[in-house]
């Protein structure tokens, strides 16, 4: 079965948020402490960091958040962050912190592999990537790997990037981890399209805009993409 | 792995879609550095288009009991010594074969000085620029426009030069294939802090020839002003092996080498504006190319090593030190130096060399 990943930003809805999305089919839930400058999200994303910091969501805060969705749901939790967040907070003590709280491991999207190796941390790599930095990323990587699956910013797209398949063929060329797709995923289609390739797909902008309208809203939305996924892709059954 | 440091500072915290795009921007910057005939047309263009070199006046009337000289950047070519890096980034622009150029800018003069080296090699220009900054520089917009620039206006957050600067590099994080990111100042990912800062080194090799000439001597001090430092890391860089204080004069509303910490803003590591939590904060001056809660990773390796001092004057003191150049030397210059000149009744020396980074008539609406 391929894995379903729905980002969420951290905010007081979160823990009945993310409930709502595992019972609708999510088998993982990323959590977005925010930062006053995402230079990787794309307006949806932005706009929810600032309404996050906003409401008083700082890392302490984005801490306890995490804690509480933990006691919710069993599935691997992942906080997505930046480095200035950590810069201030401490590396280590963050990822310590973090798992304490409930954090299978950590993204942050300003930390290319390379940069801190000694934060271990899912490393992303993008259609830009050469070979080599698809070498470096997987060997440094946590768990998986996060294919950024256009070159852009975190946000829906029309359609799914064309240059997707032909980094899916590089990934798996270079390493045997779980791939996971994200950035520009955001219609059952999409998702269907995107796990046909890859082992997982995130889902990120369209989540969080569909967490405004409630929980029910977005269980209803990941169940979709659940189908969507199952559908394109049956689960081989031994 | 970690290239690109200043101590503790610089490095590269970006996106990894952007990182390919910069190791090639390193290799492209090295090679250029030792082809003659790279070297040669930027020096040919820095002359015959660009005016320089630029003079160095002695400022008597403005420091009396100093021996004051003024570096002119304001009367390089568009107004402001960031022609001198847009040159210099448009060449390696066309050397990697990027037709379409996106910046960001402040005050309007990098915007300006972007637009202008686009129109002379026939590139496409975008440029962000906060919606404030826009209200602020007005004529600077108008400039732009009149180069054939496309401005995209930014209309969250600050609406400043740090939001225009996130949206630049969003910008650039979408079409990084085919688009080359002309930072302004010596800020950002390696290898942008170099590059910048050997573009604007010209400053600071052309003043310190100048002040021997004029003085038989090195001066006491090197004095300019800070936002993200392009024009102050111009300067030092030609007396940072010299026994001469470097004096780096922020404002005081955007201090970040003064009362910053460390922090992580558009690609790099260094000492920024943020709270406990790390998040950036606002900054404030009246002088938009100053208002930026980041600086060149440089500046602050320069700060914790106690080469270089940095210091902070006021709006208030700005403006008055605009005021009485203008009246003392029929020199009107731009706000952002105005912060240095307004340090020097505090310096405790008499031979000092300034970098009057720009000219003011951008200023005069918003005075």
């Amino acid at each position: 079965m391929k894995a379903l990943a729905v980002y969420l930003m951290c905010g007081l809805e979160t823990p009945e948020l993310a409930a709502a999305a595992v019972d609708g089919g999510a088998d993982l839930v990323e959590l977005g402490f925010p930062f006053s400058d995402p230079l990787a999200d794309g307006p949806v994303i932005r706009r929810a960091a600032e309404r996050a910091l906003a409401e008083g969501m700082r890392t302490e805060a984005c801490l306890e958040c995490l804690g509480a969705v933990r006691k919710r749901v069993e599935v691997p939790l992942v906080p997505m962050t930046y480095a200035s967040l950590l810069e201030a907070y401490g590396y280590e003590r963050f990822a310590d912190d973090a798992v304490a709280a409930g954090a299978t491991s950590l993204i942050v999207a300003d930390l290319p592999a390379g940069e801190r190796p000694e934060l271990r941390r899912i490393q992303l790599v993008a259609p830009t990537s050469t070979d080599e930095r698809l070498h470096l990323a997987a060997d440094q990587t946590d768990g998986w790997l996060y294919l950024v699956t256009l070159t852009g910013t975190t946000g829906a797209r029309d359609r799914l990037s064309p240059a997707f398949a032909g980094l899916v063929a590089r990934a798996r060329a270079v390493t045997d981890l779980p791939l996971y797709a994200g950035f520009g995923i955001a219609n059952p289609e999409q998702a269907a399209s995107a796990a046909k390739l890859a082992d997982g797909v995130v889902v990120g902008s369209r989540a969080v805009e569909v967490a405004e309208a409630g929980p029910e809203a977005l269980r209803e939305y990941v169940r979709l993409l659940r189908a969507a996924i199952d559908a394109a892709v049956p689960a081989i059954i031994d | 792995m970690t290239v690109g440091l200043y101590g503790a500072y610089g490095g590269r915290y970006v996106p990894e879609t952007l990182v390919p795009a910069l190791d090639e921007l390193a290799e492209a910057w090295a090679e250029a550095q030792l082809d003659q005939a790279f070297l040669a047309e930027l020096d040919e263009l820095l002359r015959s288009y660009a005016g320089r070199p630029t003079p160095l006046t002695p400022a008597e009337r403005f420091a009396p009991g100093k021996r004051l000289y003024l570096k002119r950047e304001d009367l390089l070519h568009t107004g402001a010594h960031k022609l001198n890096n847009a040159l210099g980034q448009a060449l390696l622009a066309i050397r990697l074969g990027k037709q379409r150029i996106v910046a960001e800018t402040g005050a309007g003069q990098h915007g300006v000085a972007v637009a202008t080296v686009c129109a002379r090699f026939g590139l496409e220009c975008v440029v962000h620029m906060g919606a404030e900054d826009m209200r602020r520089q007005r004529s600077n917009v108008e400039r732009m426009r009149l180069l054939g620039a496309e401005l995209r206006p930014v209309d969250f957050g600050t609406r400043t030069l740090k939001e225009a600067t996130s949206e630049a590099v969003r910008d650039w994080l979408s079409t990084v294939e085919s688009s080359y990111y002309l930072i302004g100042s010596c800020v950002g990912p390696h290898p942008y802090p170099e590059i910048v800062r050997e573009l604007q080194a010209v400053i600071g090799t052309e003043a310190r020839a100048q002040f021997i000439e004029a003085e038989g001597r090195l001066p006491e001090v090197a004095i300019a002003c800070v936002g993200g430092g392009s024009n102050a890391i111009g300067l030092f860089a030609a007396f940072v092996d010299d026994d001469v204080r470097l004096v780096g004069v922020e404002a005081e509303g955007a201090a970040s080498l003064v009362r910053g910490r460390p922090g992580v803003l558009h690609g790099a590591r260094s000492s920024l504006l943020a709270d406990d939590d790390g998040q950036v904060l606002d900054a404030h001056s009246s002088a938009p190319g100053l208002d930026y809660p980041g600086v060149g990773p440089e500046h602050a390796f320069l700060r914790d090593t106690g080469r270089a001092e940095y210091v902070c004057v006021d709006d208030a003191e700005a403006l008055k030190a605009f005021r009485r150049l203008a009246r003392t030397e029929g020199i009107i210059p731009a706000l952002e130096p105005a912060h240095a000149l307004a340090y020097l009744p505090k310096l405790d020396a008499e031979l000092v060399v300034l970098c009057l980074s720009g000219r003011g008539d951008k200023d005069l609406e918003a005075l």
